[in-house]
Parts: C-alpha cells; structure tokens; sequence
C-alpha cells in the first residue's frame, strides 16, 4: 500500500483532463480586473481585508530571534494611530525561529506560519522535509508553507511530487498546509495549473504562487490561472482551498487588484483571510497609509509607519 | 448546307450540345436556336437553354466548389496549363469555327493564340496572386493576424458578345484560378468556341461542375444570373445600355457582387492582370494569440 | 461538473462603490448644425431632432436634419474641395492633415470617451480603452498611405473615385467615422458622412477636430439625419462613391438603389456569427471569449459572436462557467468605469431585442440572465443565453444586435462547421482549439471575412475586417481597406 492510500479523499488526478491554459487570454482576463476602480467605502472596506490577509513575513539568512520579536510586535502593534485594525493574519519564519514567534504572539489570533521542506530550493531527502516539518509543527506553527520538488515536477515524475505533498500533509497534523509551486520555476502556465490540481489532490490547503526568492514571483495571470483551478477543485470534490500569492505585491493598489479578481473568480466566500493570504512583507505598511490617507484625507509619508 | 458531289465525302456535322457537371447534355426544354453565318445560311442548331438549365447548372458548381477551392494551387495551375495545352492541340478546329462566325483567318489564329497564351498566363498565377494580394499585418497586439485570399464561391458570368473564345476564357481563367466555380452563358452571337472549349475542359482534368457553359438567350436568362440565391458574384460583360441596372438591382437579392467588364478589349495584354483573380475573391483575415 | 446553479457566491459581499467618470471638463452645444466647408450650418428647412442619453432618457443636444438641399450643399462643397485644394496638394501633405486629426484625437480621448459614452450608452472601460484609442489608431495609420499609394496596388496606378458618401451605424459612432474617413482621405477623396441619428455627436465634435485641424474647407463634411438623409446622399448623382455599414436590409436597399448608376459602394452589414468552441480548447480563456464576443458593447456588434457551438463533451461545463462568469457582469451607467454592459442603444433596439426574448422563449429555448439590478431608467437588457436551440430556431437564424447569445451543441469537427456555415451571413467566427493543425482546418473552411482563433473581437487599423455573403461586400482597415476608396487606372 502506498504511504498516500491511507490518507482519505486522496486521489492521484487525470492531468490530461486539466484544462489548458491560453497565456494571451489569461494576460487580458487580468487586465480587466486592472481596469476596476474602487473608490471610497468601498476601498477602505478593501484595505481592511488586505491588512487581515497578510503573512507578515521574513525570510532571510540573516534572521535573528531579535528580528523576529521585532516583526512579531509589529504584527501585534501594525499602527496605533489608527485604532480598529484588523490584525493581520500570520507571521511567517524560518523554522528555527517558530519558537520565538510563538513567544511573542502568544494567545493572539494571529497564527505563525513556517516555511518548511529545504526551503527554498526542497533540494533535500524526503525524510528531512518530513521531520523539519514535524520540529516546525513542535515549536509551535499553525500553518506549514512547503516548496514543491520543481525538478520532479519537471521531469515529468508527478507521483514523486504528489506522494511527497501527502506525506508532508499527513506530518502537519492539525497544521494547516500551503503547498508553495515556485510557479517562476514552472514555465509555463499550463504546468501551473496542472501543480495546482495535483498539490490540491494531494491534501494542500492553501496553494502558493512562490518562494518570493525566485523572479517572478505572484503575477495576477498566474495567481488567476491558479483561482482557476481551485474553482474546478471545488466543483469537482467539493472542497475549497485557500491561495496565497507570494512575492512581488508591495502596494495596496495592486492588493486591491488581487481581491477583485478573487471576488469575481471564486465569489465572496473566498473573501476572508480562511480562504486568501498575501505573502509580503512591505505591503502592510503601504495599506496602513493608505488606511491613514483615508481617515485624514492627507497623502503620508513613510517616516511615521514604523518599519520592521 | 453546301451540296456535296458524287466523289466527295458527307461530312460529319457536330452537334452542339451545353456542358453541366461533367457532361453534355441537351437542353432539358428541348428548345434550340439556329446559329448562322454571313450569308444567312445555318451553321449549327444551338440549345437554347432553360431556367432550369440553369438551376441544374448552378447545383452543380456548388457541389464541386468545396473540392475545387481547396484544391491545391499547384493542381489548379497544372490544370489550367493542361486546357491550354489541350487548345494548342485543337487550335485547327477553333480557328476555322471562328471563322464560320465571322472572323478573318488572320484574326481567327490570333484569337486562339492569344487564347492559349492568356490561359498560360492565369495558369502561372495560380501559385502567385496570394503572394501578391495577401498580407500579415502588424496588430498592436500580442496576437499573429493575416489576411488570404478565398475564392467568392459560384460565379454566374455573362461572357462578352463579341470575342467568343478569347472573351470567354479571359472571364473564365481567373475566376476558377482563384477557386470559385461557374457557370457561364455564352455569347449569343459567337456560341460556337464555348462549346467546343467545354470539350477541352473535358478533357483536361477540370472536374466535373467547376466550369459549366450554357448557350442561349441573354434576355430570357439574365434575371435567373442575377437572382440565384447560391451565386455568389455575377460578372457581365458588354453592357448595351439598361442590363447592368437590372443585373445590380437584382443582384441586391443575397448581396451578390457586381462585377461589370465593359468595353475590354480582351485582344491587348495591357487588359490581362491578377487584379481580374481578385476580383472574385474575398479577403480572409485571422487572429491567433502568441504566447506560451 | 453540473450545469445546475452554481456553487460560487458573488453577489453578497464587497460591493464596489460608485466610480463615476467626470463630466465637468464635457461641453456639448445645445445645438448643432451641418458641418459643410469646415463650418457649422443651418439646414436649409430649420428643422432639428433630439439626441438622447439612452441611460437616462435626458436630452443632451438637438442636431440638425439635413434634408435634400442640405445633402447638395454638401455634396457640392466636397467636389469643390476635392476638384481644388484636396487634389492639387502633395499627397505628403495629405497625410500630415490626417496625422493632424489622429494627434488631435489622442489629445482629446477623454472627452470624446464620454461623450461616446454619453450618447451611445457603451461602457465608459470600452470607449475609453478601445473606440477613442482605435478610431486615432486609424487615422495615424491610414495617414501614412497617403504618399505610398504606389507601393499598395503592384502593377497598377491609383487615382481617387471623388466624393465618397458614407453613412454609419450607432454601434461604434466615432470608430466607424475613423474607419470610413481615414482612408478615404489618406486615397485623395473628400467625404460626404452621415452619422447614425441616435449617436451624432462625437461627429459633430470630430468636425470641430477636422476644423481645427485646418483641413481645406469641403474635404469632410457632416450631415446629421435618419435614413431619408442617407437615402439622399446615396442617391445623390454627384456622388462617386458609397461606403456603408449597418444592417443587411438596408445594404440591400442601397445596392438596389444605387443599381446601374456606375457607383462604386462598399457595405459592412450584418452578422450571426458562430463561436465554436471545441473540447480541447483552453476552456476557461474561450468562456472568456465567449463573454467578449457576445456582451462587448452590449452585444451591439455586427460582428458579434451571436452564436455558441460547444463541443457536447464540455458544454455542461461551457455553460456552467459561463453562467458564473455572467453573475460578475456589472449592467448600469455606462459612465461608471467599472461597468461592463452599458445601456442599450434606444427604445427601439431594446424593443426589437425584447421582442427576440420573447421569441426564444416561445419556440421553446431555456432562457438563462444574470441576476445583476437593472437601474430604472433608461434602457437596460441583461446578459440572456439561450440554451436547448436549433438551427431552425429564429433566435439562431436572425441578427439580434443585442446581449443575447443562442448556445448549440456539436459532435464533431465536421458538424461544428457545417452548423457554422449554415447561415446567409459571413462576416466572423470563433475557433477555440489547443491544436494547431485544426485550427487551420477551421478557419479557413469558416466562410467569414474575420476569423479570431483563440481570441474573439480584436480589431486593429493594419487588419482587414469585411464580410462573405450577406454580410457585405469590400473590407475595410488594412492594406486592403485602401482598395474601396481608389481607382485603378493604367
């Protein structure tokens, strides 16, 4: 028996029967959502949303514990003047710095989320990614942002990559799983619809367009391509996957850009940080003052938004 | 007729028939004109051609069309040198019939030579007039568009009155080299050559439908040119003042295109170009996305 | 997958505000006159109409209506122009009159959008983002034919056919004009324009763009009226030339009458287009273009793709994703810039397409809209698809010129076409297909003068677009556009 077989409602899909994807159609479909305007009530209601979707995030060599507290406070404390605010969804680390995050965050909603599984490359034995997602897990990390093995995916070895979804689904526990697809990586938006449905089959929670370490990153036609696939998921087995796009969106208005496309791809259920994370980690300060320019009518300057 | 003495011998007199999909049949009103020369004697009985005639001939260039116009522009090129070769093997036959119908010998011969050499002429076209005419054009966009040529689809042609071979395959050569098929009503006054060029179509691979020839009487059968809903263009010649009203106005019926060709003076080369192809073809642009 | 209700919910959460375009930079006259010798005139009986905001019903202009004399004053300013200045001029200079328009108009985008807008009820998106930027596309390209006229007819010689009389729909009022008067200028003609009688006013501003533009007095004039004026410039004897573009019936009309006067016309008439889409298309890019090709301008488009084949392996599926993309359709003030389907054209069209409704219904079709709040006034239709017809249905057979798309199903290759091309029309189609041979199998045995494959409803200046069989005859955009508007002498 197949270490997959045991987990339920795991199937390993037809990718031949995954609809294939016309770049110049998808560019123009994502366009349109680019040609939206919103304005007023309607803004501030966007900004909310985005400031409560955010994965606050660093992910660097140079981390320290010292950072970290420092991010994590930020995540607790986004901008005083403003009261009110949404908190943001999760902070996401490294796992050697799980623990501290798990420190600072304590009881508040906000979750911590690690990268697992060599990230960024996965460029290491299966067993590995299985126990540095377990430690993860141990420390503390509500949510698992693992990398999928590209160069299986390339070769053409799906199960490869299917099976070692499954099994590091199976290591997350009560974890929640963001299966990363590196889609700058993939070439082709035909394979990112294809990594999508194979990762959602294999358990994925969420799916998630990059590392952030490899350019592109998130682009409104592949993260749409990707919405795509988890509406057709969903019609097929009924169960709704989230998405985060990763990498690459720094301002508000582009944020806003991503929830339009959201709410006219997948409708309003969708519409919540339950079903949709940004991964970024300057786009919050840039969401703050646009909520603060909103409140005061006065464009803002980055001196008073403390950065961190 | 001319009596014939004791030692000579009776010779055979051809019966001209009309040509509709492949075959010679007679006229299905059994109803014939007779056709004669200078002097008012009687040359040849010719079929006097029907509505129906017409209809059946109509039926039949829409049935080869889908063939004819896929067809490779290498075949249709090979086939239209072969009516020309098939006509220089023939030459004898059509001079002297050109002269039964008025011509001199001298003009006689330069018709049929000016006739085969314009058949060469839109055989070699057959592979070029694309070229010529068609066009990939620079969208603002990320998208490959181009524009071909396509071939009207059934052409009704009403041949000129007074050049009754050479005027009759200027109109033909460069609307079945584009692809269409046709049917043609030939010269009232010079039926002769239609006939017997139909036999060279015959006989030179030109499938069944592609080229049908009526003779018979412009007045009783250019309303039925102009108003078949299945003919796509009319192409008339030699307007004697009124007819292209009645043609244009009744072409109106399914937007037929008009194509007059008046006053051509089919004998000089200035008057052979590819311009006459495009004149029954459409122009086809496409779209296609460029990307990954 | 089932083509039941769908699962997806679109309707109940973040609504977008109000974003309406600003109107306060707009002026429009209260009155406009015939725009003849670079001048703005009285018709000669005073008479005058009203031009409407169809999603309002507010008056926004009264406009001239040019009777016979009018049209002769026209007509007579135009040979005069085109017997003097227009021709006498360097045909570089030419050009440089027309770029002057094309820079004129990309100045002025802003506002011919909305005025566009205003008039005709299209979407502000639409107007601001393809009829302005296209319509100054045209000139600036048929501006650059002026001095090559050579170049675009091997072998030959061109001259101008003279005084052109255009008359032009209220589909697309500025981008017609630009597709009739670009190269008909840019071929050394003069014009005599009548633009359609619901939507007159971006012409009447692009006179004040031809004026400013300094344009010799006479080389395009505007005549504003119903179809008595365009009967009289069609009829006019001093006219060489007629280009037309609007419905089949009235093409026919115009070839009838203009029948053995050695007038040269051009007609863009009208269309049924089928968009076939086939199993291994890109599924969710072709309901995309499904969408485009039926609700781009309220499906006020000759060239609509009015008819849906859908392979019967995925037309649940077609029809499901399509009836979720139609529930994001925002209807409403075509001023808003997040509105996709504006306001019909007029009470007549909505009533004609209404009354098509109506037939669908009774011959038996399952009528499916999108749920979207129409506003109270004005003139609204929501997005409609027809589902469980046939060919012999009227709703399949007929131009309906309005958001309502006729879906069919096919089996194979072989019947997709034969359905495709059983039709009077040919002027458009849709193939959506991955494979590559098949797609050149498909568009060239469509009989239709514009075949988008993969794609649906592009348009472009350098790109021929005219129609097979009843849909007209002649193209126009292109190279091949320059072929109306000349002679071939030599």
């Amino acid at each position: 028996m197949s270490p997959t077989a045991v987990l339920k409602n795991i199937d390993f899909p037809d990718l031949n029967q995954v609809p294939l994807v016309d770049e110049v159609g998808v560019h123009e479909r994502a366009a349109r959502f680019q040609a939206r305007s919103i304005k007023k009530s309607s803004k501030i209601e966007a900004l909310r949303s985005v400031l409560s979707m955010i994965d606050l995030t660093t992910l660097e060599g140079q981390d320290t514990p010292g950072k970290v507290r420092q991010l994590c406070q930020k995540a607790l404390h986004l901008h005083n003047a403003l009261p009110d605010l949404p908190n943001v969804a999760a902070v996401c680390v490294y796992p050697t710095m799980v623990g501290v995050a798990r420190e600072v965050l304590g009881d508040s909603p906000i979750k911590v989320a690690s990268v697992a599984t060599a990230f960024p490359s996965g460029m290491t034995p299966r067993q590995v990614k299985l126990e540095e997602t377990r430690i993860a897990v141990a420390e503390g990390a509500d949510e698992i942002d693992m990398v999928i093995s590209r160069g299986a995916f390339l070769q053409g070895d799906h199960h490869f990559v299917f099976d070692e979804i499954a099994e590091i689904k199976t290591a997350c526990g009560k974890a929640h799983l963001k299966v990363i697809l590196e889609t700058g990586e993939l070439g082709t938006l035909d394979q990112v619809r294809r990594a999508s449905m194979l990762a959602m089959h294999a358990g994925a929670d969420f799916i998630k367009t990059s590392t952030g370490k490899i350019k592109p990153a998130a682009t409104l036609p592949v993260t749409l391509v990707m919405l795509h696939a988890i509406r057709d998921y969903y019609y097929q087995v009924d169960r709704m996957v989230g998405m985060k796009p990763a990498g690459g969106i720094s301002n508000s208005k582009l944020a806003i850009h991503y929830l339009i496309m959201l709410q006219e791809t997948l409708g309003t259920s969708w519409m919540t940080s339950e079903w949709f994370r940004f991964g970024a980690s300057s786009l919050a300060n840039d969401v703050l003052m646009q909520l603060q320019k909103q409140a005061s009518g006065v464009y803002q300057s980055a001196d008073y938004f403390s950065r961190d | 007729m001319t009596m014939v003495g004791p030692h000579s011998r009776v010779p055979v007199a051809k019966t001209y028939k009309i040509y509709i999909d492949g075959k010679f049949p007679r006229t299905e009103s059994g109803r014939y004109f007779p056709l004669k020369d200078v002097d008012d004697q009687v040359v040849a009985n010719l079929c006097r051609s029907s509505r129906k005639d017409f209809r059946n001939a109509v039926v039949s260039a829409r049935k080869a069309f889908p063939n004819w116009s896929s067809a490779s522009a290498y075949l249709r090129g090979q086939i239209l040198y072969r009516i020309a070769e098939m006509l220089e093997g023939r030459r004898d036959q059509f001079i002297s019939e050109l002269v039964l119908q008025g011509l001199s010998k001298r003009r006689a011969r330069k018709e049929v030579e000016a006739s085969i050499d314009r058949l060469i002429y839109f055989a070699g076209w057959s592979d070029k007039y694309q070229q010529v005419f068609s066009a990939v054009n620079p969208v603002n966009s990320s998208h490959f568009n181009f524009s071909v040529l396509e071939p009207t689809g059934v052409v009704s042609i009403l041949a000129p009155t007074g050049s009754g071979l050479l005027g009759l395959i200027s109109n033909i050569a460069p609307v079945i080299v584009g692809g269409n098929t046709s049917v043609i009503l030939a010269s009232e006054s010079m039926p002769l050559c239609s006939v017997s060029f139909a036999e060279v179509l015959h006989a030179s691979d030109v499938p069944a439908g592609v080229v049908n020839i009526l003779t018979g009487f412009r007045e009783e059968l250019t309303e039925q040119f102009a108003t078949h809903m299945d003919v796509n263009a009319i192409i008339f010649s030699d307007d004697d003042g009124g007819v292209a009203k009645t043609i244009e106005s009744l072409a109106a019926n399914n937007i037929k295109r008009v194509i007059p060709r008046n006053a051509i003076d089919w004998s000089s080369e200035k008057n052979q170009n590819p311009y006459l192809i495009r004149d029954t073809q459409e122009t086809k642009t496409t779209w296609h996305p460029i990307g990954n | 997958m089932t083509s039941e209700s769908s699962k997806l919910a679109f309707n109940d959460g973040w609504q977008y505000s109000p974003a309406p375009e600003s109107t306060d930079h707009i002026v429009i006259d209260e009155q406009y006159g015939l725009f003849i010798d670079n001048e703005f005139v009285e018709p000669a009986e005073g008479q005058y109409f009203d031009t409407i905001n169809p999603a309002t019903e507010e008056f926004l202009a009264s406009v001239a209506l040019a009777t016979d004399a009018d049209v002769s004053r026209a007509v007579k300013a135009a040979r005069k122009a085109k017997n003097g200045a227009w021709s006498k001029m360097k045909p570089a200079d030419r050009g440089k009159y027309i770029y002057r328009i094309a820079r004129i108009l990309q100045e002025r985008a802003r506002e011919f959008s909305v005025i566009e807008s205003l008039d005709g009820g299209k979407p502000i998106r639409e107007s601001r983002d393809i009829d302005i930027p296209l319509s100054a596309a045209h000139f600036f390209y048929y501006a650059g034919w002026a001095d090559k006229l050579d170049y675009a007819f091997p072998g030959r010689t061109s001259k101008p056919l003279g005084v052109v009389g255009q008359v032009i729909p209220w589909n697309f009022p500025l981008l017609m004009a630009a597709w009739k008067i670009a190269p008909a200028l840019a071929c050394g003609n003069t014009v005599v324009l009548k633009p359609a009688e619901t939507t007159p006013l971006t012409a009447m501003k692009l006179a004040e763009v031809i004026r400013d533009a300094e344009l010799p007095p006479g080389v395009v004039n505007f005549v504003t009226g119903a179809g008595d004026t365009g009967a009289s410039i069609v009829n006019h004897p001093d006219v060489d030339k007629i280009a037309f573009t609007g419905s089949t019936e009235v093409g026919r009309i115009i070839q009838q009458s203009i029948a053995g006067t050695g007038k040269r016309y051009t007609l863009e008439l009208g269309g049924k287009a089928a968009n076939i889409i086939f199993a291994d298309a890109a599924i969710d890019q072709a309901v995309e273009g499904i969408v485009n090709g039926i609700f781009f301008n309220q499906g006020h488009v000759c060239c609509a793709g009015s008819r849906l084949l859908v392979q019967e392996s995925v037309a649940d599926e077609v029809v499901s994703k399509l009836k979720d993309r139609m529930e994001t359709l925002i209807v409403g003030d075509p001023l808003d810039k997040n509105t996709d389907i504006g306001a019909i054209n007029s009470a007549s069209q909505l009533q004609t397409i209404q009354s098509y409704l109506k037939i669908g219904e009774e011959e038996g079709a399952e009528m499916h809209q999108s749920s979207c709040v129409l506003p109270e006034r004005g003139y609204w239709c929501r997005p409609t698809i027809f589902t469980g017809v046939s060919q012999s249905n009227r709703v399949v057979q007929e131009e309906i010129f309005g958001p309502v798309l006729a879906i069919q199903t096919f089996r194979t290759p072989e019947e997709g076409l034969e359905k495709a091309n059983n039709t009077p029309y040919g002027l458009s189609g849709g193939v959506w297909t991955d494979k590559g041979s098949k797609i050149f199998q498909i568009t060239k045995k469509v009989r239709a003068g514009v075949i988008w494959a993969n794609t649906f409803n592009k348009f472009d200046p350098t790109s021929p677009f005219g129609g097979y069989k009843e849909s007209g005859i002649g193209s126009e955009g292109g190279l091949h556009g320059l072929n109306a508007y000349v002679e071939l002498v030599k």
